[in-house]
């Protein structure tokens, strides 16, 4: 009966699957996920051409755009072959209003197999170019931090955006009496959005940036018809950094001095920066960043922040890193600004503005 | 009846803007705006954030250019805590944000703006973008790539991240630079400035020349300009130095970066998210009139190379004398954006070299000692598209209080607005125009590289 439903609201059958899993069965709740987030990749038909493409971006920065063209070698067959991108702002031409800026007043995007997505949601034309690139894209790629978890502009989530949007109006070195612009802009959202808080997405695939190899291998998957082989582990697992204990450590260390480290030998002689004291989220965060062996910041020799977000599907890496320091036995008060534990995660309603103090009512 | 054009999105840039052509009953322009649609508000969430966080938060702000903000926010992060970084660390800091600007310029020119003249303005939409470049001319192309490549592979082997970098630290840098990654950077930075001098030749024969009368005509204007020269010489600088505000009669002001309140003001319309700075301290307000602009200078390459008495380094000091020659200072034709943007190519490859050729480059002597506390700062580099400003204060626990930002792109939306007005004016008549017509008028906002 689900099925029939899913289908009257227009998801084609190709697009869902069902599976009861029940609470005690980890393993299969897996499975089930893994299974479910089969790209649709069947969904793509052979053709001389390259498969149709579709860019956007949306609350961004144009980091995911240069992660993409980072790919290297591979990018000229990818761009001239394997692709046939139909409309891509930051690449090519094509226009929302038609070529001539004079047909019609909705945007209009076209139809393509694989549609990818940069950025979270935040104003009313990012909602319009998603839900238009949902209707016209078969398989839908959030890319990035901001459209899989907010990202950074997510941040704004933590505060009441309404009055700090207008205070941006009122920097010192603004004319006095401006005003936030409200015509042909488009109006803000109470908030940022992942986007799949607002379309259904098909593939995510997180970082800031995201790591130009898991881009093309989602690619290359897609059009080989299998499965993406992309990490599952956290930072921690695949950091290469000597673990011997957290020793006598209570409170964590603000990153003002450097890490100790020998730079003459390799991340794997350096130690964990945990035990040496500094906040790292890698317990908490989702790997993938590492280009060269170890974690890319790691490899800087600098602490991870989270980057790629939470490395459990749901998780708060706020409460989740809080817990871990806990657990340890270090003081997590310590921390100065919790909040921005998530500042790579901050959508799906995990920042919210502080509540003001009560004002009793008379 | 009139109509308006929406030249929606406006494509091949960094962002997200729309242009709008408002036409009157004979199909002329009547005027014309070019807003930029959005808005993400920095200055306000890095507020309470710790000031040492700040530099691996705001480089998000352009993906693009993420080092500029990087460094430009450890600098006035650098002033909150009153710390002044080790001479290592402040190298260093140079030698990471010149290398960006490398693979910078030639992202702009070959993959953004190249279509445009390698396969000619009126091109048919469909082909005019990089993959018709790579189909056109496959050599020039893959050779491209791979430089481009090359560059953000760099600053990736050696600094961790290439996009959105965490290397560069208050007080310093986060880590030393052993004897062969330098040898190795040497290298490689050799292999880009031969490139360089080949993209500038290259361009000058088959850009330049061929598009003279485009150059002359698209989209100029006359403003004054706005740069960072060498506080002993006057010399070009994109890392530190003294600011330089030109008026368009050559004369100049120089001032230091936190006196900035006193010689700049922004401007807001209510059409476009972006604000619009202009130069306050010369007293006439602010107009985007054509005929009489007032208050409007221009920044990013073109502002850079007029302001400057001269380039530090011998190929691109070269290019600018000959540059000068045909186009006197200050060159006001906004197509000669590009012109500049290649002479600033070779300075980068130039100057990464000297960097890297200095004695102290490798010393392990990198980050200054910290503690955080109340102050301000304010930290300027020179980004690609133009000024980059971060002002900041911090509170007792050294968190942030407030911050001002004034980032580069937005010196050129007041020069853009008026750029795309001239074009559109010129071009459309008597409800005349096509995709090749409109696009030449996106052509005076993309050599802005906005």
């Amino acid at each position: 009966m689900i099925a029939e439903l899913l289908e009257d609201y227009g998801y084609e059958q190709e697009r869902f699957a069902i599976t009861w899993v029940s609470s005690a069965e980890p393993d299969r709740f897996v499975s089930a996920v893994r299974s479910h987030s089969r790209p649709g990749s069947s969904l793509i038909e052979e053709g001389d051409m390259g498969v149709t493409t579709a860019l956007e971006w949306l609350s961004s920065c144009s980091g995911c755009e240069i992660a993409i063209l980072n790919i290297g070698e591979g990018l000229v067959p990818l761009l001239t072959e394997h692709l046939d991108i139909v409309h891509a702002p930051v690449l090519m031409d094509h226009k929302y209003f038609g070529q001539c800026g004079d047909e019609g007043l909705h945007l209009q995007i076209p139809e393509a197999v694989v549609g990818i997505v940069s950025g979270g949601v935040s104003n009313e034309e990012h909602l319009e170019v998603l839900e238009e690139m949902r209707k016209k894209c078969k398989v839908l790629i959030a890319l990035g931090s901001c459209a899989t978890q907010g990202g950074i502009p997510a941040l704004m989530n933590g505060q009441d955006s309404a009055s700090s949007f207008d205070e941006i109006y009122q920097t010192p070195s603004t004319d006095k009496g401006a005003k936030r612009p409200d015509e042909i802009v488009p109006a803000l959202l109470d908030r940022t959005y992942a986007v799949d808080e607002k379309v259904k997405v098909d593939l995510t695939l997180p970082g800031c940036p995201p790591n130009p190899a898991h881009i093309a291998e989602v690619i290359s998957a897609l059009l080989g018809d299998r499965e993406p082989e992309l990490p599952t582990k956290s930072v921690c697992d695949t950091c290469p950094t000597k673990r011997e204990g957290k020793g006598s450590v209570t409170t964590v260390k603000r990153y003002t001095e450097n890490v100790e480290f020998d730079p003459e030998k390799p991340v794997s002689e350096m130690r964990c920066l945990l035990e040496q004291g500094y906040m790292c989220m890698g317990p908490v965060t989702a790997a993938g960043c590492a280009r060269r062996g170890a974690p890319s910041c790691i490899d800087a020799r600098v602490p991870c922040r989270g980057c790629f977000g939470s490395v459990m599907p749901k998780g708060n890496q706020m409460l989740d890193m809080m817990n871990a320091l806990a657990s340890n036995g270090i003081d997590f008060k310590s921390v100065v600004d919790r909040r921005s534990m998530l500042r790579f995660s901050g959508a799906h309603g995990n920042l919210r503005p502080k509540r003001r103090a009560a004002v009793k009512e008379e | 009846m009139g109509k308006v054009l929406h030249i929606q999105p406006v494509t091949r840039i960094e962002g997200h803007a729309r242009i709008s052509v408002h036409l009157n009953d004979e199909g002329n322009v009547e005027d014309a705006y070019m807003s930029l649609m959005s808005l993400r508000g920095f200055e306000k969430f890095i507020e309470g954030r710790p000031a040492e966080e700040v530099p691996r938060i705001v480089n998000r702000i352009c993906g693009i250019c993420p080092w500029m903000h990087h460094t430009a926010s450890n600098k006035a992060v650098d002033g909150c805590f009153g710390v002044t970084p080790t001479p290592t660390g402040h190298k260093l800091r140079e030698l990471l944000q010149v290398m960006a600007h490398i693979n910078d310029k030639i992202l702009h020119f070959f993959f953004l703006a190249a279509p445009d003249f390698v396969l000619g303005p009126d091109a048919d939409y469909s082909v005019r973008n990089v993959i018709g470049v790579v189909k056109a001319a496959p050599e020039l192309a893959s050779q491209v790539v791979k430089m481009r490549q090359l560059g953000q592979m760099m600053l990736d082997r050696f600094a961790g991240k290439a996009i959105h970098p965490i290397a560069a630290v208050v007080g310093g840098f986060s880590k030393p630079m052993l004897e062969a990654e330098r040898q190795e950077l040497l290298k490689d930075t050799q292999t880009l400035l031969d490139f360089s001098q080949y993209a500038l030749d290259y361009a000058k024969k088959n850009v330049f020349s061929k598009y003279m009368d485009v150059i002359g005509e698209l989209g100029v204007i006359t403003t004054g300009f706005l740069g960072t020269v060498d506080r002993e010489d006057g010399s070009f600088r994109i890392y530190d130095g003294r600011q330089r505000l030109m008026k368009a009669d050559g004369s100049y002001v120089d001032f230091e970066a936190e006196d900035y309140l006193e010689y700049l003001g922004e401007h807001v319309e209510p059409w476009g998210y972006g604000k619009m700075p202009y130069a306050k301290s010369w007293d006439e307000g602010f107009s985007l009139d054509l005929d009489a602009p007032k208050g409007i200078y221009r920044a990013n390459t073109l502002a850079r190379l007029n302001v400057c008495d001269q380039m530090s380094t011998p190929k691109a000091q070269a290019a600018l004398e000959e540059f000068r020659e045909a186009f006197g200072r200050p060159a006001q034709a906004t197509l000669l954006y590009h012109y500049a943007r290649l002479i600033e190519l070779v300075y980068a490859c130039e100057r990464t070299i000297e960097l890297l050729e200095w004695d102290g480059i490798t010393d392990t002597d990198v980050r200054a000692k910290v503690t955080p506390g109340a102050g301000r700062g304010v930290g300027v580099v020179e980004a690609p598209r133009g000024t980059l400003i971060h002002d900041y204060s911090t509170d007792a626990n050294g968190c942030i209080e407030s911050a001002n930002l004034i980032v580069g792109t937005t010196h050129n939306i007041g020069p853009m607005n008026m750029s795309v007005k001239q074009a559109a004016t010129s071009l459309i008549k008597d409800g005349a125009y096509d995709q090749g017509i409109l696009n030449k008028v996106e052509m005076a906002v993309r050599a802005y590289d906005p």
